[in-house]
């Protein structure tokens, strides 16, 4: 994929720093609910993106990244419950505890492979509302009653609402992340993680040392969605068990999919896709009704599944991927194939659509 | 002594459904190489065919046997449509298509038939005999039904020239297909079979855990559980696997309640029982991934 062009890059930086500013002026267009909305899908964005290191930069398959979501947002709310911690130094500790946790359950995932390391996920994401609710924990979990926070506080007497406040808060992480992963892949690690992803056994051959490299991954990855699980935690003020259900993973996998498989760029697309289908289901559920004459709801997640299913035939690489190939291909004709291209292996866990991460 | 053995037999009971799921998952295993993530959500869309149709005024064994033919060629359709142009795909492409089965399944359920939790009625009669009070009515029915449609299973597989042809076709597809052998259609009829072994079990356990739309969530994590104890890729091995998971989540709680009694400490109880499944399939997969009778597979690199 070709480079985002840096001026645009500063661009959408710039408005995404004046537009909440513009709110005493446009009351309707910037209203504090759009801002927190714009808020969460930075946070599913930095959630999707942790996924994408693991699973679109490594090639290993995770359907269990809302245990490590669950895990960050615990941390958090755990650490300002109990120990008074300001909400901005939760971020840390939840990244640490999730690197962590990450790094334990790589170890037993060194040795499973596609399907299998899919199935161990799947089980970890499916248990993690009880092991939340184990009665030991009640104490500092609060059992199925979840624990009650508050929502950041605007810090410096600044004159902003606690919408905008949070707007930016989340959107210095989201960016210091999306640079941070960016520059790994970029990195000696990153290619290293990459090639992982395109021939173990090769990697492994060039002195890659694969399970390291792995272990660590899957590290930064769970450490990635954490923070976004801390970030969610004071967002919305609230955790629960039972939110974080196997639903929540599903939500990550169809952000991954849809923004595009092994690209960053995409993952922020995701996130923000994943959000918007997830808070228009009324709008969605009526249009159905009224419509298409539909007998009964649409539910986000009937969309979700026919999107997961449909884009694994048209477009594999995701939506950014695949509006990317269509454009090449509109610009510069049918692509010329390299007669000296490596082939791809046949059997790689995901389908690497780009060597570089834009 | 009486408390032990009512555990025991509900857990056999738990096992006769586990041991079905589990079959179904092998079944696909064998002939494609997927796991089928969407096999405990199927097994529920199945279920709440059945509860339709009882609905409309069909007697249960009517609605259990149409159910199940239902499910039968919706999952030869689900085989065909979508599953058979991935032969070939990535295994991150067909996990992902599995997955969006799954929330199709659940939330097409959750918005036809809506999430209130439902009754569902139990086949068998209410009055209790023989062996009273250890083992119900319902779960000796389930664990009779279970048996029987294994049998019947075990017959078709074993002595009909299609069972045979199956057998080939997921055994070697390309030796199968030069013996003429219709490989594609003989892994859509495994597709069928799976979903309707799973429909049985969801209208076996409905009546145990209540009709909604989650509710196979937890049995399909104990299904997976038992395929990998008996071998993944070994049918028997699912069933008798089934029964001795489900006779291990039951002994599991038993203990835990025993000595909360005795020590009155807690440890792990009824509300752990997914959390023992996610333990069995870990280590199961990392410690022994061939299972009790299962194969070991040597990959040749």
């Amino acid at each position: 994929m070709p480079r985002f062009p840096r001026k645009w890059l500063i661009v959408l930086i710039v408005l995404a720093v004046v537009i909440p500013l513009l709110r005493p002026v446009l009351p309707d267009t910037v209203s504090d609910y759009r801002l927190f909305l714009v808020s969460t899908m930075m946070i599913a964005a930095i959630a999707v993106l942790g996924l994408n290191l693991l699973t679109g930069f490594n090639g290993q398959i995770s359907l269990g990244h809302g245990a490590f979501y669950a895990v960050g947002a615990y941390t958090a709310a755990i650490l300002m419950d109990q120990a008074n911690m300001p909400y901005w130094a939760t971020l840390p500790a939840a990244a640490v505890v999730c690197f962590i946790v990450g790094y334990l359950f790589g170890l037993p995932a060194l040795k499973l492979e596609g399907h299998y390391l899919a199935l161990a996920t799947f089980a970890l994401a499916l248990a993690v509302p009880q092991i939340l609710k184990y009665k030991w924990l009640e104490g500092l979990t609060g059992g199925v009653q979840g624990i009650v926070l508050s929502k950041p506080e605007v810090p410096f007497g600044l004159p902003l609402t606690e919408d905008q406040w949070l707007y930016y808060y989340c959107f210095v992480v989201l960016v210091f992340l999306y640079w941070a992963a960016h520059n790994i892949l970029n990195s000696r690690s990153g290619r290293a993680m990459m090639a992982i992803r395109d021939y173990h056994i090769a990697a492994d051959t060039m002195g890659i040392d694969t399970a390291l490299y792995k272990t660590v991954t899957f590290g930064i990855s769970a450490a990635y969605t954490g923070i976004a699980g801390a970030l969610s935690a004071s967002a919305i003020a609230f955790v629960a068990p039972d939110s974080f259900n196997i639903f929540l993973s599903i939500k990550f996998l169809i952000g991954l999919v849809v923004g595009g498989i092994g690209s960053l760029t995409g993952s922020i697309v995701g996130g923000i896709f994943y959000v918007l289908v997830d808070n228009s289901a009324q709008a969605l559920s009526t249009f159905a009704k009224n419509d298409l004459g539909l007998q009964f709801d649409l539910s986000a997640y009937t969309v979700f599944g026919i999107l997961l299913i449909v884009l694994m035939f048209l477009m594999p690489t995701g939506i950014v991927g695949g509006i990317y190939a269509l454009w090449r291909s509109l610009h510069r004709g049918p692509a010329i194939v390299d007669p000296h291209a490596a082939p791809a292996p046949a059997k790689s866990a995901s389908q690497p659509a780009t060597e570089r991460s834009h | 002594m009486e408390q032990f053995l009512q555990q025991l037999a509900s857990g056999l009971a738990n096992g006769a459904i586990y041991a079905c799921v589990a079959l179904a998952l092998v079944m696909i295993y064998v002939s494609t190489d997927h796991l089928n993530f969407a096999q405990g959500e199927m097994a529920m869309f199945s279920t709440y065919i059945s509860w339709q149709l009882m609905s409309w005024g069909l007697s249960f064994w009517t609605a259990f046997i149409a159910a199940v033919l239902i499910s039968f060629v919706l999952g030869v359709l689900i085989e065909r449509v979508i599953l058979r142009p991935l032969h070939n795909a990535p295994v991150l492409s067909v996990v992902v298509v599995f997955i969006g089965l799954l929330a199709i399944c659940n939330s097409m359920a959750g918005a036809i038939w809506s999430y209130l939790i439902k009754e569902y009625p139990s086949p068998f009669p209410k009055s209790s005999f023989g062996i009273a009070g250890v083992i119900g009515p319902h779960q000796l029915g389930v664990v009779l039904v279970t048996l029987i449609v294994l049998g019947l299973l075990f017959t078709f597989f074993r002595y009909t020239p299609l069972g045979l042809a199956m057998r080939a076709a997921a055994q070697n597809p390309s030796m199968a297909r030069l013996v003429g052998v219709r490989v594609d259609w003989m892994l859509a009829l495994g597709w069928g079979l799976a979903a309707a072994v799973g429909a049985v079990a969801g209208i076996m356990v409905a009546h145990i855990v209540y009709l909604d739309p989650n509710m196979m969530g937890g049995i399909l994590l104990y299904a997976f559980a038992s395929a990998l104890v008996g071998g993944i890729g070994n049918p028997g091995g699912a069933v008798i696997g089934g029964f001795i998971v489900g006779v291990l989540e039951n002994m599991v709680a038993f203990a835990g309640n025993q000595i909360e009694k005795a020590t009155g400490v807690y440890i792990i109880g009824n509300g752990e029982k997914l959390t023992v499944a996610l333990i069995i399939v870990i280590f199961v997969l990392t410690v022994k991934p061939a299972g009790l009778f299962g194969r070991v597979v040597v990959k040749r690199v």
